[in-house]
């Protein structure tokens, strides 16, 4: 039988193997990450958004993008109960979301709502009295967006702008019906109660208007598209979209701004609901405190996909603090002549809605008619 | 009456293979027209609103227009560009150079689509390489991105290759006796082209051009990405409808009404390329 001998050297030799194995035999011991399933547009659950909250909470996100709400709420309607533990959806699809049953109740006193702006705290659509369905974690605005090379800041002030000569044949559209035809209803002077809510004759008024564009557009583009014409000089004014695309193009270096015009600008806003029957609530709602955070808010401020503006306080301080340039730009500061708040309390937003007194499908139908046109 | 079970079991896996892949998808389509969309979910129904809808829209036919007109331009223009091109590797390359020649037309196909299309948008571009050489002679610049130009671009970068295979296979398999027969008999160049090389290879033809029209009717990647969807094509009109109110019963009328135009265009063809042939 042979007797080990344990000497000093021993000792150290062993304590030093173990301490090198220890972050091996840590890694071993962990638990796998757990999974959270986000149905999401494309982006949020990509590393600059996620991977400090995932390596601080051992959680992993397994994303499926849609392109649309009307796409999230097929994908949900097609899929079991629990499929999906966080729901961001826009706001108009929030309602429809919660009439069909597909997200949890919410705990409003999880949520920081006095460190909203008060234009954000009882957001339409996301609480049925004091019960919280959802919570916006970020918005952000369409104008008109231009290439500065082409038209001034001055002339983009208006929606008037996709008639100038200087962009004949080279105003875009965003492919979707409901931002561009809200742009032309405001245009009318649809603002009250909404470019979205019209009877029947602002409705014909609209659909008239907007045929007088057509022979001033050069395409329709998805999202791609989009970033392509903008970039390339194809497309000199693009209707439909705003900051969420310019932003990402000017990093790039392209001649491109967008503004809120006078007659007013189109707000889309994103918000974080708990999927029904999800058996990770408590994480979700963690994920999305996280996100309300100001070192959240700043990530989703400056998220690369596409940028968003911070409805809470201490997000735009925190932005102010990270990258004032940027908080500047985006108008992220109280005051500022684009500040969405300013630009609020101007009545110059209104929320990005489906429509009220047509059917989705009139608007639809009317979008393919003016595009054969 | 007996059954010729050898032969049956050879024909097997094509009719198991179209029964799955083709006869039943399209069953399914076809009763999908009759379905509704309630809260964004397909319910099965019979009702005849989707088809009321879509033959009463304007848009649709507008878009079946520009389908049908811009996918016979296609075959046409994809005929003509590759017939000299067929004509020379049929008769006046070695067998070597024939086979090389055909195997570079296959290469794009080992690429996306999709891919190629990305490239045409650089290419094509208003400060894109195309209008700065083009500049250089003082012309210019063009505008052909987003234009009918731009998407006759991207069909023929989808159907030239697999037309100019079509028409020198068919070419190269005419009888050489016949051409030459036609110049012992004092038939000049282009009336042996018209009189025995076209009417011999016509098979091949109109199977390319059939197969180009096929090709550019139903794509979506060109109109889309090239053509900047103006006008839209039924292609374009689909993904619209799908988009917006999840309406696949619509769609499922806009593909069926491509897939009857289809079929009424290849059977017209199989009969102009094999009538006389019977009679």
């Amino acid at each position: 039988m042979t007797h080990t001998k344990f000497t000093r050297r021993t000792l150290l030799a062993g304590t030093a193997g173990v301490a090198l194995a220890a972050p091996m035999i840590n890694r071993a011991w962990a638990q796998d990450p757990v999974e959270i399933n986000m149905l999401a547009w494309y982006g949020h659950a990509e590393p600059d958004m996620v991977e400090e909250f995932e390596a601080e909470n051992n959680v992993k996100f397994v994303p499926k993008y849609y392109a649309g709400g009307d796409n999230m709420l097929a994908l949900i309607a097609q899929s079991p109960v629990g499929t999906y533990d966080v729901i961001l959806s826009d706001a108009e699809f929030v309602q429809q979301l919660n009439a069909a049953g597909y997200i949890e109740p919410m705990d409003s006193s999880l949520f920081p709502f006095d460190d909203f702006w008060p234009e954000y705290q009882n957001f339409p659509g996301h609480w049925t009295g004091d019960q919280l369905w959802s919570v916006m974690v970020r918005f952000g605005l369409l104008g008109v967006a231009y290439n500065t090379d082409a038209l001034t800041r001055d002339e983009a002030m208006s929606y008037n702008a996709y008639w100038n000569d200087k962009v004949a044949g080279k105003v875009g559209h965003f492919d979707w019906h409901l931002p561009s035809l809200g742009q032309m209803s405001l245009l009318n002077g649809n603002r009250s109660p909404s470019p979205y809510d019209i009877d029947e004759a602002a409705w014909k008024a609209v659909q008239e208007k907007t045929l007088t564009l057509k022979p001033q557009v050069g395409g329709y583009f998805d999202y791609g598209g989009t970033f392509a014409s903008l970039k390339n000089g194809e497309m000199l004014a693009m209707a439909g979209i705003g900051d969420w695309i310019t932003a990402v193009l000017r990093k790039d270096g392209a001649p491109v701004d967008s503004v809120i015009p006078e007659e007013g600008g189109i707000q889309w806003t994103e918000s974080y609901s708990i999927g029904k029957g999800s058996t990770k609530a408590e994480l979700v709602n963690k994920f999305i405190q996280y996100m309300l955070s100001p070192r959240g808010q700043v990530r989703s401020i400056q998220m690369a996909a596409y940028p968003g503006l911070s409805p809470t306080k201490s997000g735009w301080k925190a932005i102010q603090e990270a990258n004032p340039a940027e908080a500047e730009r985006s108008g992220l500061i109280e005051g500022a002549e684009q500040s969405p708040i300013k630009l609020l309390s101007e009545n110059r937003v209104f929320l990005r809605d489906i429509p009220r007194q047509q059917s989705l499908e009139d608007w639809n139908d009317f979008w393919s008619e003016y595009k054969t046109a | 009456m007996r059954i010729d079970g050898y032969r049956y079991t050879w024909r097997l896996p094509l009719i198991v293979w179209q029964a799955l892949f083709f006869i039943g998808p399209l069953m399914l389509m076809v009763a999908m027209s009759f379905w509704l969309v309630r809260n964004y979910r397909m319910t099965p129904d019979f009702v005849f609103d989707n088809w009321d809808r879509m033959m009463s829209r304007s848009f649709f036919w507008d878009a079946y227009e520009v389908t049908l007109v811009r996918a016979c331009v296609a075959a046409v223009l994809a005929t003509l560009i590759a017939f000299p091109a067929s004509y020379a590797l049929a008769f006046k390359v070695s067998d070597t150079v024939r086979r090389w020649a055909i195997f570079l037309l296959v290469v794009p196909f080992f690429t996306s689509y999709l891919v190629r299309i990305y490239a045409w948008q650089v290419l094509l571009a208003e400060s894109g390489p195309i209008n700065a050489v083009l500049g250089f002679g003082g012309i210019g610049p063009f505008s052909m991105l987003n234009s009918g130009f731009g998407t006759m671009v991207g069909y023929m970068t989808l159907v030239l290759p697999l037309v100019i295979i079509l028409q020198t296979t068919s070419l190269a398999g005419i009888d050489r006796n016949l051409i030459e027969a036609a110049w012992n008999l004092g038939a000049s160049p282009v009336r042996t082209l018209f009189r025995v090389i076209i009417p011999a290879a016509k098979v091949g033809l109109i199977i390319g051009a059939v197969f180009a029209f096929i090709l550019s009717f139903g794509d979506f990647v060109s109109p889309f990405y090239l053509g900047g969807s103006k006008p839209p094509t039924l292609s374009i009109l689909i993904i619209d409808t799908t988009k917006s109110g999840q309406q696949w019963p619509l769609a499922a009328v806009v593909a069926i009404m491509m897939i009857v135009t289809l079929f009424v265009v290849a059977v017209a063809a199989v009969g102009a390329a094999y009538g006389r042939r019977r009679s």
